[in-house]
């Protein structure tokens, strides 16, 4: 797959990501967007996965830590192929399988039930660590966002990976800088999150998060990289593709109107995302 | 003379049987394995076993990413850290989405002793029993412990088991058998019924012996496996016995109190008095002056018992 067919693809996640929302009437778009093109690679060209065979022992797992861009996911893997993308109109419906947060349990190809934040790291942690102990060879993939590093369990499970050397884990932090309440600077300021990380034992990445070259590059280094987990922090924008969105608090968890929806919809027709 | 042993050993020795027949089960401990006994499976099976250092919730997830990978973990520390610390992940990393992992918690109630209220777990049956997808097991002695084990092991999805930190008498043979959901009844009765479990099931043992000396016949129960709780057998002798007593070593709130009330109260409504912590916490002291303290003794059982029975219309 191409850089191109990557942005193409990423294009139709945000597409998604603003119809299912805006049929929802509720959600989260902001940092559903910042995260598409991340979603977009991984789902590509990165990961060992086969949509037809989502409980493979061997596949490559994805752990979606901020569980809130839980529109994101859904429509990367109804992309994919998972499932049947007419399903995404479906989001946080009454006996929907697409639940506001992932359940494992429900849709085929999500590999950790989330939404509770800071929990994911350490679930992506196990299962890397299971890896080893099973003999398999997969590689292990989980998205935080930057105000999520504010939750304690993730400092656990940062000091515990890299003390049990998983090297077949990388985490992606979504840096978009925005957070419920504001600036994630002014709420609770994670920085320098390359320090932090880098104290605790972790390779650390910088790259845009939003170029895909970037980004497989990025992964390229954590994938050759053995003895550690690596960390790659995503520089991204908050509600990315779509003006109104973009670098605005309160497109974290709002659902656009009719007149908004169809604004978006036209931003990220066809155009360069 | 009886013999005495901690539940934590009896799970101790267990978890390193499994050890040898399955390779799927592995353990983390959060850096208490010598008094959970883990360290008996970390010697053995040192690349099945994992310190996850004094970090409860991140052992909580990282056991949900083991069984999510395959594998039957069993995860310790003292129940005041893992239902209590770990609560929510446990809820929502591990029972949400029915993960195999096996957390098996000791130092459970008063008989932490010393280490004082901050480390007596009286509510953990409570929270645990709230979770749904969650099995909550008690057992009450070495013998129990090892079945118990063996049969949370064999059960698909998470299993809480709720162990002592004090030698206990056995009070078992070989010949015991135990399976979640069903109550074991360890002596039959007409005038009372006395369910307990952990080690109130040795004093609701003495309990009974008291009572028949005064021509009052109380069956005990074992209720061992607090969820699921077995109420057939639980209305059975409820009904019949007209008076039922409940007896833990646990908050009178949330535990197997309230299981049995809430069985009684649609099922069979009886009179039924509740022996356990009431509402307070815990102190230091040895394990044996803070029963007497707090009113877990036969005596406090058996007194419970001619109270229910009075109470008989």
């Amino acid at each position: 797959m191409t850089e191109a067919e990557i942005e193409a693809l990423a294009r139709a996640v945000r597409r998604d990501v603003i119809r299912m929302v805006a049929a929802a009437g509720s959600g989260h778009p902001g940092g559903s967007l910042s995260a598409a093109d991340i979603l977009a690679v991984l789902y590509s060209v990165v990961m060992r996965v086969d949509p037809a065979r989502p409980d493979d022992p061997d596949r490559d797992r994805f752990i979606l830590s901020k569980g809130h861009a839980a529109p994101a996911l859904y429509a990367v893997l109804a992309e994919r192929g998972y499932f049947a993308p007419s399903e995404l109109l479906e989001l946080r419906r009454v006996n929907s399988r697409l639940q506001g947060h992932p359940d494992m349990r429900k849709i085929p190809g999500v590999d950790a039930s989330t939404g509770s934040l800071g929990q994911g790291l350490a679930i992506a942690a196990g299962l890397a660590l299971a890896a080893r102990v099973t003999g398999r060879d997969y590689q292990v993939y989980t998205l935080l966002g930057d105000g999520e590093t504010a939750e304690g369990m993730v400092w656990e499970a940062a000091m515990a990976a890299a003390h049990y050397r998983l090297d077949n884990l990388t985490a992606i932090v979504d840096v978009n800088g925005l957070q419920i309440d504001g600036r994630t600077a002014d709420v609770m300021n994670p920085a320098p999150l390359d320090a932090k990380w880098e104290a605790f034992g972790w390779q650390v990445v910088e790259t845009d998060g939003h170029d895909p070259g970037a980004l497989l590059a990025a992964l390229a280094v954590a994938m050759r990289t053995r003895g550690g987990p690596t960390v790659i922090l995503a520089h991204t924008v908050k509600g990315k593709g779509v003006s109104f969105m973009e670098n605005r608090a309160e497109w974290h968890g709002k659902a656009p109107n009719a007149e908004q929806t169809a604004l978006a919809l036209a931003e990220l027709e066809g155009g360069a995302a | 003379m009886t013999e005495n042993i901690a539940t934590r050993d009896a799970y101790g020795q267990e978890l390193l049987a499994l050890g040898a027949e399955d390779p799927r089960v592995v353990a983390l401990d959060a850096d208490l394995s010598g008094s959970t006994k883990t360290s008996l499976f970390a010697r053995a099976y040192p690349e099945r076993f994992f310190n996850m250092g004094i970090a409860e919730q991140d052992m909580m997830g990282f056991a949900a990413g083991l069984a999510a990978g395959g594998l039957i973990p069993f995860a310790s520390t003292f129940a005041i850290f893992a239902a209590g610390r770990a609560l929510e992940p446990i809820r929502n990393s591990i029972a949400y989405p029915r993960l195999n992992v096996k957390i098996a918690a000791t130092h459970a109630g008063l008989t932490v002793g010393e280490d004082g209220a901050s480390h007596q777990a009286l509510e953990d049956v409570a929270w645990l029993r709230a979770v749904p997808h969650m099995t909550v097991l008690a057992p009450a002695d070495a013998v129990e412990t090892r079945l118990v084990v063996r049969a949370a092991a064999a059960r698909a999805g998470p299993v809480y088991i709720r162990l002592g930190r004090p030698a206990v008498p056995v009070l078992f043979g070989a010949d015991y058998r135990f399976e979640i959901g069903r109550m074991n009844v360890l002596r039959e009765g007409r005038d009372a019924v006395i369910v307990a479990n952990g080690l109130m099931v040795a004093a609701a043992l003495q309990a009974a012996e008291i009572l028949a000396a005064e021509g009052i016949e109380a069956a005990v129960l074992n209720g061992a496996s607090v969820k699921p709780l077995d109420t057939e057998t639980l209305l059975f002798w409820a009904a019949r016995a007209g008076a039922v007593v409940t007896a833990e070593e646990h908050s009178i709130i949330g535990g197997l109190g309230s299981a049995v009330a809430e069985a009684l109260g649609e099922g069979c409504p009886v009179p039924l008095e509740r022996v356990g912590v009431r509402d307070c916490f815990g102190e230091s002291g040895q394990p044996d002056a803070l029963l007497a303290k707090y009113g877990l003794t036969p005596a406090a059982v058996a007194a419970a018992a001619r109270a229910a029975v009075a109470r008989k219309k």
